[in-house]
């Protein structure tokens, strides 16, 4: 049987991808991003996960305004990285695992989540950046990857108590997959972030410190903060934080966290990481 | 109808409906950009470029005017008008300190120092 053995979070900021692509990770202002993950690295080796299920958003790459999934899933046997403007970043094709994929797509439409079905689609640092954090600069990635794409580009993003929720089915979905594969959930995007405008470069430490902590402690309290909380104090970029209640959704309700780090600044965002474990419930 | 929570805050333009239709073809145009012959021809000639999309009159100056605030203000959404930055060869920090209006080396300075204070940035009506 397929089990949720760990669950990752990690920000995407493109400029992490793009210093570590040109060779600039050992510089003063990106060595302490990369040796932030140090330890998560050498973690993840040991885990050995054989699917990361990875939720993420595109950032106008894979979808522009033609068609805005709120929630899609990639049941494709690879996805391509995808050329943002700069050209493709020079990182290993990502393999997906379209049995578990499309058990996943099948499973969450039946249990009331009407997921969209992606069978091509490139995908962008949202997706490749965690990636390279967790793996560093490897020839083949060492896992497979179910890319699970949240749109949060075009107002109104799914409710964080949605996400929570589709993690929960994830959950229910994977335990039924018969295969026995090591599989992890990832959320990415965030920390407070703002992009546009005249209040650029808004970070709010406070609010991401007490995201962080009410993720692992109060997740169904976490879930309840609508939109307007995220965009006031997070910025409107830091919305992306409701993917990472995707994968704290398909945890436990008690979960260890192993890592936690928070960086300022990466370019222009906040850089945050849990890893959380699983606490199964011991029957009575 | 209800006040929109969203347009008291400060310096923030919510890519929601309103600002999606208005912006479509402008956004649309952007993500020609993704491509290099989109690029090129852009770079050849920008106007005659612009008027293969039905953009309004005001869009087309503000793309050419390069004013990323204008952009936003009329249906733009950063993620889509950050192309026409990649194309200028500017980096997302560097359109980010000009639609902050400040110079970047400030911006950078703010950002190494954590960051635009959310203190005072809440709301029009001024932080509670």
């Amino acid at each position: 049987m397929a089990r949720i053995t760990a669950g990752v979070a990690t920000s995407h900021v493109p400029a992490i991808g793009a210093a570590l692509d040109n060779g600039r990770s050992g510089e003063d202002y990106w060595k302490p991003v990369f040796a932030g993950y140090e330890t998560s690295k050498a973690w993840i080796k040991d885990a050995r996960p054989d699917v990361v299920i990875l939720v993420y958003n595109d950032h106008a790459s894979a979808f522009s305004l033609e068609l805005i999934p709120t929630f899609a899933i990639g049941c494709a046997e690879s996805f391509a990285p995808a050329d943002e403007g700069w050209g493709p970043r020079p990182v290993p094709v990502v393999q997906g695992h379209p049995e578990l994929a499309w058990h996943l797509a099948q499973s969450l439409i039946l249990d009331e989540f009407d997921m969209t079905i992606v069978n091509r689609m490139d995908v962008d640092h949202g997706l490749t950046v965690p990636l390279s954090l967790m793996f560093g600069q490897p020839d083949a990635w060492p896992c497979k990857v179910i890319p699970l794409a949240v749109n949060v580009v075009q107002y109104p993003p799914p409710t964080g108590n949605r996400c929570f929720k589709l993690g929960l089915a994830i959950a229910r979905a994977v335990a039924s997959f018969p295969e026995d594969l090591n599989v992890q959930v990832w959320g990415t995007g965030g920390m407070s972030h703002q992009l546009q405008g005249p209040r650029a470069g808004l970070i709010n430490k406070a609010f991401d410190t007490a995201f962080l902590d009410r993720l692992v402690a109060d997740p169904e309290g976490q879930a309840a903060v609508p939109h307007i909380d995220y965009v006031r104090e997070a910025g409107s970029e830091g919305i992306e934080l409701v993917m990472w209640l995707v994968m704290r959704g398909a945890l436990t309700r008690e979960v260890r966290e192993l890592r936690r780090f928070y960086h300022v600044p990466a370019s222009n965002t906040a850089v945050g990481h849990l890893i959380l474990e699983p606490i199964p419930e011991q029957p009575q | 109808m209800a006040e929109n929570p969203f347009k008291d805050i400060p310096g923030t333009t919510l890519f929601d409906a309103e600002q999606s239709r208005k912006g479509y073809h402008l956004n649309m145009f952007c993500m020609s950009l993704m491509k290099a012959e989109g690029r090129e021809a852009f770079k050849a000639d920008e106007g005659a470029y612009l008027d293969r999309w039905p953009m309004t009159a005001e869009q087309k100056a503000a793309v050419i005017a390069r004013d990323w605030n204008g952009m936003l203000a009329l249906g733009g959404n950063i993620y889509f008008t950050s192309k026409i930055a990649a194309t200028d060869g500017l980096s997302f920090q560097q359109i980010a300190a000009m639609m902050s209006g400040v110079s970047q080396a400030d911006y950078a300075a703010m950002m190494l120092a954590g960051g635009r204070s959310i203190e005072g940035v809440r709301s029009k009506k001024g932080d509670a």
